[in-house]
């Protein structure tokens, strides 16, 4: 139990990641649907590094650095060029899932040393991970999985608690208003993408540094659009995307130790679960008419500065 | 905003669903051929042909798709024909698409490498009726379409052999895709091949609904290591499981192609493709004018599937015993599927001194005893 508990949280910190990266995104009122193009990208640039230069911190670094840029282009066409998000979104999948293909034809078959493989360990933190049950499976983890539940609560605090996140906030809720009272509505939008797109490019370092650990080519296999999925169901709040991260990287593991009991149909259902789950959300929360739904007003809407409203 | 919603959340079901092929990878070329044209003396004797490849994963993907292209480069190096190929084409009409635009190049053989392609290339096999399409792994064949697979499971009763003897405690476990007769086959070749060196072997299956997931696959071997198999072989396109291998201190048996230097300390063997001689010897008789509709399940003996070298970690005894039977079946000797065998009720499916026929092999649909699993 404490070891299927603890692999569930393993399978959902790349979502995790992605998904907070995605809300940083959404909150400054852009839609990017480009989260699985940048985890791959974060993907195969943090192998790369990775596997030339031995140093895991370097290798972390790269595969935020090149989400980043990979945001920033998205960043550039919807922010400045003013166009079309959705469309520029998936065009980043395509992208990423190219540009990912090429660099990684070079990476097949290559392994990560021991030396190297050994520094993601599980740590186990002291004290708490004494606590039964919880301090086994929250506490001891690599450092990659403390870093996402870091990284969950200070994006709750900054986005939420500070001035920055205030004017994040309206940024993505009312542009011309932000505008208005003198915050650079651009520069906002240019930063937070890029921070989101550092987040899924974590995501996908995960993936190829920790998890699997190798470069296969298509290595996330689906869990950007999981992430996407996850943002509506986190209803934009980092804290709960902490949540729902495990719970959806728990129902795509629960299927095969449902089947060691014998529930054969369990995978099928288990990995159409997450889809279920968010459309149950969804139609929750609009049955509900927006209360306490932090989905941004702006979310997709260009800023034109001339525009009147 | 609702709207956008909905819309957005349709399209995420449908890529989720899709997993995403890769779409924006061109059809190459490769100019290379030209080199060994002249050496080739069959190449400059025959016209000029183009041989079109459609794969349904990447290239990458160090697996299945991966040993396709093994065998076109193979083809190319052997009888220096202009090669095209295009990866990741989903099983849909966008066969047709892509295959045009190749005839449209100037391809007038076809080798579609997906189950699900099989409709499509009938059509167009109906469409061109010049083009000659050889299709793997399905059953559709018409005077200029043919099908043509290899008999993999002789190469997986070996590696059972292998890990029926690695085995410390006799608990393999089997990280598989799709209940489908292919892969079946696979899983009951391997248990018999496990149990002919330890009856009482048991083999524990998990079912993944997925060719390629990389992560998702570790995670079922880790499922399976939990509880308590110590060698784990795959039906699978991706070494996921054999990583899970790795990094549990148990073994691991691949599949496909080669994947030792994926995971060092729990690789053993892998039952492996090679597709080369038999995409050359059909191009051949392109060449010549002497193809014909002619379907096609080669097995060992034909070269088209074998087993991987042992490593160094693999039984020591087990390198005779995988030579003394491999010697069988390469003889005709010994098959996989001869009897007797015993279902998982225990009921007699295969009576002693008989094997199992082609077709009840095709449309298998049962475990044999010892595996622990069910068929959806």
């Amino acid at each position: 139990m404490i070891l299927f508990l603890m692999a569930a949280i393993q399978a959902g910190t790349p979502l995790l990641l992605a998904t907070l990266g995605e809300i940083i995104t959404e909150r400054t009122g852009n839609l990017n649907l480009g989260v699985e193009g940048m985890m791959l990208i974060g993907a195969v640039f943090g192998f790369l590094v990775g596997h030339s230069t031995e140093m895991p911190f370097l290798a972390i670094a790269a595969g935020a650095a090149s989400g980043a840029v990979a945001a920033g282009i998205y960043a550039f066409v919807t922010v400045t060029l003013r166009a079309n998000q959705v469309v520029t979104g998936l065009a980043l999948t395509i992208f990423g899932t190219g540009v990912s293909g090429f660099i990684g034809k070079y990476l097949m078959g290559f392994v990560l040393s021991e030396g190297f493989i050994d520094q993601f360990e599980p740590i186990a933190i002291p004290l708490l991970s004494k606590i039964p049950l919880i301090g086994p499976v929250l506490f001891n983890q690599n450092y990659f999985v403390y870093l996402a539940y870091l990284l969950a609560i200070a994006s709750w605090f900054y986005i939420e608690r500070t001035r920055f996140g205030l004017n994040l906030r309206m940024v993505g809720e009312n542009p011309a208003a932000a505008d208005a009272s003198g915050i650079n509505v651009s520069l906002y939008k240019y930063v937070h993408i890029m921070i989101g797109g550092a987040l899924c490019g974590l995501g996908g370092a995960y993936l190829s540094l920790v998890y699997v650990p190798a470069w296969q080519e298509n290595l996330t296999a689906g869990r950007g659009w999981i992430a996407i999925a996850l943002v509506i169901f986190s209803q934009w709040n980092t804290l709960y995307a902490l949540f729902g991260s495990y719970l959806f990287g728990m129902l795509g593991i629960l299927g095969f130790r449902l089947q060691q009991f014998n529930i054969p149909y369990a995978q099928y259902i288990f990995s159409a679960m997450p889809y279920v789950i968010t459309i149950t959300v969804l139609i929750i929360t609009s049955m509900q008419k927006g209360k306490g739904s932090n989905e941004p007003e702006g979310l997709s809407v260009p800023y034109f500065r001339e525009d009147r409203h | 905003m609702k709207r956008i919603f909905s819309v957005l959340l349709v399209m995420i079901l449908v890529f989720g669903a899709i997993g995403c092929a890769p779409k924006a990878t061109e059809t190459s070329t490769t100019e290379e051929t030209e080199a060994t044209e002249a050496v080739t003396e069959a190449a400059t004797e025959a016209a000029p042909l183009t041989v079109g490849f459609i794969y349904v994963g990447p290239i990458g993907d160090g697996g299945w798709t991966f040993a396709h292209d093994q065998g076109r480069l193979y083809l190319e190096q052997e009888l220096g024909v202009k090669t095209l190929y295009k990866e990741s084409v989903p099983e849909d009409a966008e066969v047709k698409t892509v295959v045009k635009g190749m005839i449209d190049q100037g391809a007038s053989v076809i080798f579609g490498t997906s189950f699900g392609y099989m409709e499509f290339m009938d059509q167009l096999a109906k469409e061109f009726p010049d083009v000659k399409f050889l299709h793997c792994s399905g059953y559709m064949s018409s005077e200029n379409m043919n099908n043509y697979f290899g008999k993999i499971e002789e190469p997986r009763y070996l590696s059972g052999i292998v890990a029926g003897m690695k085995s410390q405690n006799g608990k393999l476990g089997y990280v598989a895709a799709f209940p489908i007769p292919e892969v079946i086959r696979g899983i009951n070749a391997f248990t018999l091949g496990a149990q002919s060196v330890n009856p009482a072997v048991e083999v524990e299956v998990v079912w993944t609904s997925t060719w390629y997931d990389p992560a998702l696959e570790k995670e079922a071997a880790k499922a399976l290591i939990a509880n308590g198999a110590d060698v784990i072989a795959q039906h699978q396109d991706t070494a996921g499981p054999q990583q899970a291998a790795e990094e549990a201190g148990v073994f691991a048996i691949g599949y496909n192609s080669p994947s030792k230097e994926k995971a060092p300390n729990a690789y053993l063997t892998a039952p492996i493709w090679n597709w080369g001689p038999y995409y050359v010897d059909q191009v051949k008789k392109v060449q010549e004018g002497t193809w014909s509709s002619v379907n096609y399940w080669g097995g060992m003996a034909d070269g088209i599937v074998a087993l991987d070298a042992l490593s160094e970690i693999a039984p020591t005894e087990a390198q005779a015993k995988v030579d003394e039977v491999s010697a069988k079946i390469l003889s005709g000797e010994f098959a996989p599927f001869q009897g007797p065998i015993y279902d998982q009720t225990g009921a007699l499916k295969v009576n002693e001194g008989e094997v199992l026929a082609d077709a009840d092999q095709l449309s298998m649909m049962w475990f044999v005893k010892g595996v622990k699993g069910t068929i959806e």
